[in-house]
């Protein structure tokens, strides 16, 4: 079996006591504005409701046309009214972290702030109350917004085309490999199987290509935690269908290399596919248009500021090559010279390309229902139209220089194995080294909850032992900085000295320390109704 | 800059605490050729919080707004009243600004109203478990059919004329790279779903069969009969919903023998937004769960014992397995899961039932009206909230006519099915709480002018 | 009876033409607590090196690769249950599958105990 590179051994918490004999005890269990919260379905009842519904489309004389197949038996859906609706979920959003709350240095997330202007314009009736299947003529408005989106990610990024049905990242992957994987088709070299991706890599890289029917291969890096040009170079052939880089790649720096590769690559007959998750570190200041990528995803939810919201939604629009672009998926938008926008979905397909594109488009398909994510796309819009190219090319430059501000800060207490090499981009990394022992990553993490943040994204990338990567930001000022990074430090010096308190961190969060171990081995993954309580005899 | 906190001095401090000369220095990495010397020409500077809202407020109101007419669309996203609480629940900062909950002690509220939600779509299908969301129903949709592969070994799936021809194109494009075989065929305008098809193609290669309830034409068939020839055969059955307020009316596919449902969770909570973002629902029986993708929340202790939850079962997906991995999704849906779930608990099950029976009994009233429009036939005979009449001409044109006179008439067969002829005529209405009497007599009498 | 060790941490003990495979110790140590475990179906045939099982914890899956060549006459159904005997008992009750060797001297390649000792100990 392979061993765990990762360095994180997951162990279970040990028990920490009930807290039962504690004198700050309480008869609730609440601590004061810290509020525990039942399950619905312990709260509600089936007969309770929030929401009072207007009967008067109800008639009871008509009979159903439900087939046959009226549902009778009970669904088991508790209901609230509003009040303990809105006090059940306010209680819960009170056990979570937020960039609303405090800085949120998960690297490689690009958790900046999300302005309540996207949220505002989003919801405007225009935009949020349109049907996607509206006859085009009466939704030319969205129209607009996706194509003028379309036409600041080309800008910005020095590309041919975009992409934008994509619903996230990942998404947006599997839709450049697609294209890629249709161009070769085109080619006449489907044949091409071996997509090679760094092992530093996000896995959705690998997931991505393997899920396409490509066969994935490492590329090594080299001490500096780059690509190893000459290995790579070594490695192209007419076996090679593309490379999949990050750039900046996962340990916070940029590839040098990176037009080297794309010629290598280019003349070995490949395509090159970058991960644009760090967009955020070069937006306004470098195009990957000139670096020779072919695609690129664009995490809308990162360096456009759309929100995270606990886990989604995102958006992934993809940027392409001149050789890409006619690849691309269906539908697209696209304005002719009378002003209007079309609204390309698979009848028009062909029709359109020979109209405007002499016959040259030639998408692989649909990769979701509708046209993308409409909602994310007029937050981005915003976002965009907010900084303008100014703004843009300052939010790379504070992203760098915070992240630089809070490597050279900690290099002394943290190891950071790639300091040397030069400055960083936008995130920071560093890794365990140096750490008593039995004191791992996880013990840092969970030492910095007690502190009050989120902590940084930990046992990534694989390529560093006890992974640490801070990433923190435009958003965060001076000042944030320096309170996070009095707080990191204290933290790694309690690690350094084996401060065994540590160990039992967070005492302070809503939850110590959870036994995922056990929620694996015996995975609970929906609610069960206790069995009904026999009647007590009379 | 508004959203820039950094001063110039505060810069200038920086840089000399990290010992850089000016900003360039720490892009030293770039290649010169590649640095770009100043803003992007040709793109607008920043702009003003006013500034940018005129500009789209604008393109807003460039848009036919679907609350400000008589409004018929449905075809897999639905029109239904939102309750005030959920957009303000959903606004929270702490659920708006959060990342995906990695950090469970930090996360518990994030964490709990997933395993809230993953239970309230489980009962919803019929099903034993439900993961945390997909991207939408149509990518939904795929997953499934390439977790049935997976469980079954085969790669030949079966799918139902009356799934939605959006969810078919998905399908089809992923499979032209996958390599797994789709059986498909287009819809007939007619009364009867086409389980017969169905049963006839099931053989020992089908990994799954694939079938839309209610389907695209709105129609409700039993899924049993189905359901046994395909375990018959071991293969398994998705059934694919696209409105989830039919459960509240009718019974779950989970009842009927599905072992994996999906769906689009947009009716409840999330609202048209022109497609997006929609949150996809995944669900299956118990056995299958390592099998799944998508983030899974479950329940746990902490280090005192008490209940909390964690994402679990992690192994599956592609941030550990990575090209081993059951999927390569990473982000989900949360915000959108979170908003169904608000919608689904304010209703509660008596609710559900209620609004459930409101669509139906708008959706007969209509179709009843419609069908005494001269020359129009009313298709189904079974349905929920939509169904399709048949016009006597080509149903695209009288939806644009239709739209000039301010009514959104529905979804032409014609915009779903291009170049199948037979469907050319058909025309898709779904009505829902939000329609009133007045906006049916609206359609029809517009119909009747327009047909006359 | 004599028992060898792999350099990706499998062990292997071969009584007459049978064996018995699981993960050492040391491997088990390295993964923390194990959630998982997947073992081959009987009558699977399979090469030396072919990904036989999987063990995970909750942060890491790992394949177990087959030190020998053969067709799996047993998988440890006690697994399922209770993967947790991988952590307590990896080289004994937690092992992972037998297997009916074709080609016994595949195990000439493969370290005994003082030699993997001595390989974990350079790691």
């Amino acid at each position: 079996m392979s061993v765990n590179a990762s360095g994180w051994r997951p162990e279970r918490p040990a028990n920490g006591g009930s807290g039962a004999g504690d004198a700050t005890a309480t008869f609730s269990g609440n601590r004061a504005l810290m509020l525990d919260e039942a399950l619905i379905f312990e709260i509600g009842t089936a007969e309770t409701t929030g929401v009072d519904l207007d009967a008067s489309m109800l008639d009871d004389g008509r009979g159903n046309r439900l087939g046959g197949l009226a549902r009778t038996a009970p669904i088991g859906l508790p209901g609230l009214s509003e009040p303990e609706t809105v006090r059940h979920y306010t209680r819960l959003s009170r056990q979570n972290y937020a960039i609303d709350l405090g800085l949120f240095p998960l690297g490689s997330c690009t958790m900046k702030h999300n302005p309540r202007l996207n949220e505002r314009m989003a919801r405007l009736p225009g935009f949020a109350d349109i049907h996607p299947l509206q006859p085009v003529d009466t939704v030319q408005g969205a129209l607009a917004v996706i194509n003028e989106l379309a036409f600041w990610l080309i800008d910005l990024t020095g590309m041919h085309g975009v992409a934008m049905s994509p619903k996230a990242g990942a998404h947006g992957e599997l839709c450049g490999i697609l294209c890629i994987k249709a161009a070769l088709e085109k080619r006449g070299e489907g044949d091409r199987k071996v997509v090679l991706v760094p092992e530093s890599a996000h896995g959705t890289n690998p997931a991505t290509a393997a899920f396409a029917g490509f066969k994935v291969e490492g590329i090594p890096a080299n001490a500096n935690g780059r690509v190893d040009l000459e290995a790579l170079k070594a490695r192209l052939g007419p076996d090679v269908a593309a490379v999949m880089i990050t750039n900046p790649n996962t340990c916070g720096l940029f590839e040098p290399d990176m037009k080297a590769i794309s010629d290598a690559v280019h003349a070995a007959g490949g395509y090159v596919y970058c991960d644009g998750a760090n967009f955020n570190a070069i937006v306004g200041r470098v195009r990957p248009g000139d670096l020779g990528i072919d695609a690129m995803h664009i995490n809308l939810h990162k360096t456009f500021s759309t929100p995270h919201g606990g886990g989604g939604p995102g958006s992934g629009p993809v940027v392409l090559s001149e050789a890409l672009s006619p690849f691309g998926p269906l539908p697209y938008t696209a304005r002719t010279a009378d002003g209007h926008i079309h609204l390309i979905e698979e009848e028009r397909a062909e029709e359109f390309s020979n109209e405007h594109f002499g016959g040259k488009l030639d998408s692989f398909g649909r990769m979701t229902a509708f046209h993308g994510q409409m909602g994310m796309f007029t937050r981005a819009l915003t976002y965009i139209l907010s900084h303008g190219a100014d703004g843009l090319r300052q939010v790379a430059e504070d992203a760098v220089l915070n992240a630089n501000y809070v490597l050279r800060q900690l290099e002394g207490v943290l190891e950071a194995p790639f300091a040397h090499s030069g400055p960083c981009m936008h995130e920071a990394l560093f890794s365990d080294e140096g750490f008593a022992d039995g004191f791992s990553t996880l013990d840092v993490a969970k030492g910095l909850i007690d502190e009050g943040y989120h902590p940084m994204t930990m046992y990534f990338p694989l390529v560093v032992h006890g992974a640490m990567l801070v990433e923190p930001t435009e958003t965060e000022s001076k000042a944030a900085l320096d309170a996070f990074i009095g707080s990191l430090r204290a933290v790694a010096e309690r690690a350094r000295a084996g401060d065994a308190a540590l160990k039992a961190a967070p005492v302070h969060a809503p939850r110590r320390r959870l036994d995922e171990t056990l929620a694996a081995r015996k995975p609970i993954l929906a609610w069960k109704d206790p069995a009904p309580v026999a009647e007590a005899a009379e | 800059m508004r959203y820039l906190p950094l001063t110039t001095d505060d810069r200038r401090q920086m840089l000399h605490a990290v010992g850089a000369e000016s900003i360039d220095d720490l892009f030293v990495d770039v290649p010169e050729a590649a640095r770009l010397s100043g803003p992007i020409e040709g793109l607008p500077m920043h702009a003003s919080e006013m500034a940018v809202e005129r500009h789209m407020s604008a393109l807003a109101r460039r848009n036919l707004v679907a609350g400000e007419v008589p409004f018929f669309l449905g075809a897999g996203a639905y029109r239904h009243h939102v309750p005030a609480s959920v957009d303000h629940l959903i606004q929270r900062g702490e659920y708006l600004t959060a990342y995906t909950p990695y950090q469970p002690e930090i996360a518990q509220g994030t964490l709990q109203m997933l395993f809230e939600f993953q239970t309230q779509v489980a009962r919803l299908f019929g099903c034993d478990v439900a993961n945390a969301s997909m991207y939408d129903g149509s990518t939904a949709c795929w997953e499934a059919i390439s977790m049935a592969g997976r469980v079954t070994r085969r790669k030949r799936a079966v799918l139902s004329s009356g799934l939605h021809p959006h969810y078919v194109s998905v399908a089809r494009t992923m499979a032209k790279f996958t390599g797994d075989t789709l059986d498909t065929a287009a819809p007939e305008l007619n009364a009867m779903t086409d389980g017969e098809r169905l049963l006839a193609a099931i053989n020992g290669e089908t990994s799954c069969v694939v079938v839309q309830y209610p389907d695209i034409l709105g129609r409700i068939a039993d899924l049993s009969a189905v359901a046994a020839r395909a375990h018959e055969h071991g293969a398994l059955l998705i059934a694919v919903v696209t409105e989830p307020v039919a459960l509240g009316a009718i019974k779950s596919p989970g009842e009927m023998g599905a072992d994996i449902v999906v769906g689009e969770g947009q009716s409840l909570g999330v609202g048209l937004q022109f497609g997006g973002p929609y949150v996809g629902l995944f669900a299956c029986k118990d056995k299958y769960v390592r099998q799944m993708p998508g983030r899974l929340c479950g329940e746990t202790v902490d280090a005192e014992g008490k209940r909390g939850f964690v994402l679990t079962l992690s192994t599956r997906e592609q941030h550990i397995r990575r090209e081993k991995a059951t999927s390569n999704i990473c982000t989900n849906s949360g915000l959108c899961a979170l908003a169904f779930s608000i919608h689904v608990t304010l209703l509660g099950e008596a609710g559900l039932r209620t609004l459930a029976s409101i669509n139906h009994d708008g959706a007969v009233r209509a179709a009843e009206r419609l069908g005494k429009v001269p020359g129009v036939r009313v298709v189904n005979d079974s349905f929920f909230n939509e169904f399709v009449v048949e016009l006597p001409v080509e149903a695209r044109p009288v939806v644009r006519t239709l739209a000039d006179r301010g009514i959104l008439a529905g979804v032409s067969l014609g915009r779903l099915y291009p170049g199948e002829e037979s469907l050319a005529n058909g025309l898709l209405v779904a009505v829902t709480e939000t329609t009133t009497a007045d906006d049916i007599d609206a359609l029809a009498e517009a119909l009747e002018e327009v047909l006359a | 009876m004599s028992r060898y060790f792999t350099r990706e941490h499998e062990w292997i003990e071969v009584t007459g033409n049978g064996a018995t495979v699981g993960i050492t110790d040391y491997a088990q140590h390295q993964l923390g607590d194990i959630v998982f475990a997947e073992v081959p179906a009987v009558g699977r045939t399979l090469a030396k090196g072919d990904e036989a099982a999987v063990v995970e914890s909750v942060k890491a899956a790992s394949d177990v690769y087959s030190p020998v060549s053969g067709t799996v006459t047993e998988g440890n159904e006690a697994l399922s249950d209770d993967p947790s005997l991988v952590n307590s008992a990896a080289e004994g009750d937690g092992w992972f599958f037998r297997i009916d060797l074709t080609n016994p001297s595949e195990l000439d390649g493969l370290m005994d105990e003082d030699a993997y000792k001595s390989f974990v100990a350079a790691l």
